[in-house]
């Protein structure tokens, strides 16, 4: 790195900016940790397995939530390793990610061949005109078979077969040859170091001595380190407090020139004021246009999290704050509900996003949380013309009011092995999905595509897939519209009562089996009260499954004489106080358990 | 129900068996005979802490019938007790003889309460309870015919295997003639923990047998003119229990044998169940209290509440915030809510919505 200490920014017909491509479990991460090993970036004996995943949920689920980047030297060049986030819900960090290179590796699994996702961010590398690297990992497994996988490439992607690298990511063979092919086949950055500053950031996250850092990739003109800086989206004006590369350890730097990759703190306090997407220009005599692409990502899935021990709140609300600084695209407003008390109503990027949020929440901010059913953003268009946006059942104006519901589109890729052709559309049939594409990419293996309602993809669609196809299958979805449906709310009441949580807006064909099924769910789990009490699921005023909590007959204890008055009265006054504690709905008394047993059940 | 400040009452309790019923908790013993005397010397040490003369007195058990006429005498005589006090003792129907019966009633006992538990033979086999089914009847005459002041027979309701006409037959038998107890008490079959029927779901009553049984009782009694004062408890005009009206209005006693409980203005105490460390620390002039608690003045109102509701005493509506939502449950008559047979089958549940403001 003796090269960077000088003023001047690297000479760009040697740098090489590339990104790794792959689908879940094919390798990825040990690969560049192995990179980082074989440049000497990192010592061996150093090596922390999955070096560049940082977060401890990372690590256990095997994926990369945040995206992290490193500058490493390999014969004579300068290589930016930009690594994406591997789960389709973070979609749109990927295509942040991918502009900021100019090559990617496409990895794929030796044994398992091409998977939805690998396809999915292959095109989008394809749509950031991306030289790709097709390389096949995983060689040294007994179950490896290149010379089907490279044919499978050059037949779906249209890489010819002998240009397809072998490696072992985890022995290391094979990786100095990719390095080299990378140099060769991936072009060098362009960009002109006199025009106005113009430079993306492609990742935020925050840390909690530094505030924000930012990664950055200059397209023009040269970031340095002693400027003000103006975040042209945000029209935000911020003083750089320090600027550098990781290697992976942060180097501080005087200048970042045009095609380089790196670091950039400018003491901003929320991820949400140094988006991804964001184009960093200089505060006087700064570029007039912002790099094409930027978009504020919208929540996609909503469910309202509440504390289980609602004297949590006050901790669950700070443990949000702290999540959304490095977490842009969490949202969250203040919610109650009659059973579950007071908690947040939040959107994710998707349901992973959803589950992970929830996990961090509970593992690093020790809280005990409870989700409700998981709702997607509806378009409900009403008699007198208006429309009104619902992330939350409960606000879905009465039937009478309403002309009728959008509900939001997915078109989903599935690949998967042939064999399972016919269970996966009986799965999409029941999901109400529509079939718009199946192709044969090799007699084996078949690509389905589907247009099918987001909710229904929400409602555990991912495991059902799998378990169906017993894991062969994969699965990759992105948003297209917004399609009318025939679409109802169904509540749930106790007693003739609504009980917020439960309502959920669900296709008039599974209204009754949902409602249904909470309602013999609930029968089980409210205990037995002086009065009948029954649990209705309604669409607006029709009942359509009832259940019946039968009256308690007998709570009296025969005898009371002298020697039984003490414990009589512990008993009573113990399970006074534990009246205290429960829910009342409609005279009904439940104990708050009872919901979150529900809704646990639910998941 | 009285609030006689003079009330106070003496409860002894006699822990021995011919046998043990198989749905029994109480503290008792077999095969201990041998004991009786030691455990009469404990009695009486204990007596000495009576401090004033008792209103009632009574005998529970175990079976005090088991005690001989004398050792009754001699317990009774060692009672200091107001003129016209109430000594009731429990008796098993298979001790009833008329020559006991006589030597009880000489000796100062008014009150007999034999616990028949049901005419039925097959509610009996399936209770355990070794006296014969027949001659109920020939058991009342000769209970009758000694001139107790106020006699009770004991029942027990909800045994698996009873039916509806059990019920109806065993109350036609017990009452319907001339010799009938003017007090009953009619127990719903309560499997506690610790006995063989706690330990055998199978013969676990169902809260709806129960259910309709109680309320099958209070129907066949309302119709003989017994009157309800207790969730347990019926008798003809003036032949309450005295003793037992005292517990139920925090009345003090002096709780006397292994395992009984004392109430002295606020402090209730029991005394050690274990018969043989009983008898141990009794022959040494030891302390026999096991433990005390003394009640705080927002339990003790509780307690008092959930007392008076059990009674046909009733407690100020104003305690039960909503009972216009209750009114299967209690009826409100004057400024007083007084539960309904519904209501007496619910009482702990109306007891834990009491909010006593006084």
């Amino acid at each position: 790195m003796a090269a960077q200490k000088s003023n001047t920014a690297l000479e760009i017909a040697k740098i090489r900016n590339f990104s790794i491509i792959s689908h879940v479990d094919h390798g990825k991460s040990t690969l560049s940790d192995r990179i980082l090993e074989i440049t000497g970036a990192v010592d061996a004996r150093q090596m922390r397995a999955q070096y560049l995943d940082s977060m401890d949920i990372e690590r256990e689920r095997g994926i990369t939530i945040k995206a992290q980047n490193v500058r490493v030297s390999f014969e004579g060049h300068t290589l930016h390793l930009i690594d994406t986030p591997g789960h389709v819900d973070f979609g749109y960090e990927v295509s942040r990610s991918l502009a900021a290179c100019e090559g990617a590796v496409l990895l794929v699994d030796a044994s398992q061949g091409i998977q939805a996702q690998t396809l999915a961010n292959c095109y989008q590398a394809l749509e950031n005109d991306l030289e790709i690297v097709a390389c096949m990992n995983k060689i040294d497994l007994p179950a490896a078979d290149p010379a089907r996988c490279a044919a499978e490439i050059e037949n779906v992607l249209g890489i010819p077969a002998d240009q397809v690298l072998s490696i072992s990511a985890k022995t290391g063979e094979g990786v100095p040859e990719l390095l080299r092919a990378i140099i060769e086949r991936v072009p060098a950055p362009e960009g002109d170091p006199d025009a106005p500053l113009q430079a993306l950031i492609f990742d935020s996250s925050f840390d909690q001595y530094r505030g924000v850092i930012s990664s950055v990739r200059v397209m023009n003109g040269t970031l340095r380190s002693d400027e003000k800086v103006r975040f042209m989206q945000a029209n935000k004006t911020h003083e750089i407090e320090e600027i550098g590369a990781r290697t992976p350890t942060p180097v501080p730097l005087p200048a970042i020139g045009p095609g380089e990759v790196g670091y950039l703190i400018a003491g901003i306090k929320t991820v949400g004021d140094a988006r991804s997407g964001e184009t960093v220009t200089t505060a006087t005599g700064g570029a007039t246009e912002a790099l094409t692409g930027y978009r504020d990502p919208k929540p996609m899935v909503f469910c309202g999290l509440y504390p289980i021990d609602g004297d949590d709140l006050p901790d669950m609300r700070d443990a949000l704050d702290k999540l959304k600084l490095n977490d842009a695209s969490v949202t969250f407003e203040p919610e109650s509900s009659h059973a579950l008390g007071f908690g947040f109503r939040c959107g994710f990027l998707g349901l992973l996003h959803m589950e992970i949020v929830k996990e961090r929440l509970e593992r690093e901010f020790n809280l005990d949380l409870i989700a409700t059913a998981p709702s997607v953003v509806y378009h409900a268009y009403l008699t007198d013309g208006s429309m009104q946006v619902i992330d939350n059942p409960v606000e879905l104006p009465e039937s009478t009011k309403l002309d009728h519901i959008d509900e939001p589109m997915l078109s989903i890729t599935i690949l998967s092995p042939s064999d399972y052709t016919g269970t996966i559309m009986d799965l999409c049939q029941s999901r109400r999905a529509e079939m718009t594409k199946m192709e044969y990419l090799s007699p084996e293996r078949v690509e389905l595509v589907y247009a099918i309602p987001l909710a229904e993809v929400v409602m555990d669609f991912f495991d059902a897939l799998k378990s169906r196809t017993k894991g062969y299958a994969s699965l990759d979805y992105e948003p297209t519209d917004y399609q009318t449906s025939q679409l109802v709310r169904v509540d749930i009441l106790i007693n003739h009562t609504p009980v917020d949580a439960f309502s959920t807006i669900v296709h008039r064909s599974s209204a009754e089996y949902y409602g249904r099924r909470m309602a013999e769910r609930l029968k089980e789990l409210i205990p037995q009260q002086m009065f009948e009490v029954p649990i209705q699921a309604a669409i607006g005023g029709r009942v359509i499954a009832r259940e019946t909590v039968r009256a308690r007959r007998k709570d009296v204890l025969a005898k009371c004489y002298g020697g039984d008055i003490t414990r009589k009265r512990k008993l009573l006054e113990k399970q006074k106080e534990g009246k205290k504690r429960m829910k009342n709905l409609g005279r009904v008394e439940v104990p708050q358990e009872a919901f979150v047993a529900a809704l646990k059940l639910e998941d | 129900m009285s609030h006689d400040a003079e009330a106070y009452g003496v409860y002894l309790h006699v822990p021995f068996c011919r046998q043990r019923c198989d749905y029994c908790a109480f503290v008792t013993y077999t095969n201990r005979d041998q004991d009786i005397d030691a455990y009469v010397d404990g009695v009486l040490r204990e007596l000495d802490e009576q401090d004033r003369p008792a209103t009632s007195v009574f005998f529970g058990g175990g079976t005090p019938s088991m005690l001989p006429a004398h050792v009754m005498e001699r317990l009774i005589a060692a009672i200091a007790v107001h003129p016209g006090a109430e000594i009731t003792m429990e008796v098993n129907p298979e001790d009833v003889t008329e020559d006991y019966l006589h030597a009880v009633h000489d000796a100062g006992i008014t009150r007999v309460s034999v616990g028949i538990q049901s005419t039925a033979p097959h509610v009996l086999k399936s209770l355990g309870r070794i006296h014969r089914a027949e001659g109920a009847r020939e058991l009342a005459e000769l209970i009758d015919g000694v001139g107790f002041s106020s006699w009770s027979m004991d029942l027990i309701l909800g045994t698996v295997g009873e039916r509806d006409e059990d019920v109806r037959e065993t109350l036609a038998t017990v009452l319907d003639h001339d010799a009938a107890p003017p007090h009953l008490s009619a127990y719903l079959l309560t499997p506690e923990r610790a006995t063989p029927l706690g330990k055998d779901p199978l013969r676990h009553p169902s809260e709806e047998t129960l259910a309709d049984r109680y309320l099958l009782l209070n129907q066949e009694l309302e119709r003989r003119h017994y009157g309800w004062y207790e969730i347990s408890n019926f008798s003809r005009d003036g032949h309450e229990c005295r003793h037992n009206q005292l517990y139920w209005a925090q009345g003090d006693y002096l709780g006397v044998g292994p395992g009984a409980h004392g109430h002295l203005r606020g402090r209730r105490s029991w005394r050690i169940a274990n018969l043989d460390t009983w008898l141990e620390r009794s022959a040494r002039h030891e302390d026999t209290e096991a433990g005390c608690e003394i009640v705080e003045e927002a339990s003790a109102r509780f307690e008092r509440a959930a007392l008076m509701l059990r009674t046909r005493v009733g407690v100020p509506a104003a305690w039960l915030a909503d009972a216009d939502e209750l009114s299967e449950f209690v009826s409100i008559t004057g400024d007083r809510a007084i539960l309904t047979p519904q209501g007496r089958l619910m009482a702990d549940e109306i007891a834990r919505r009491l909010e006593p403001t006084s």
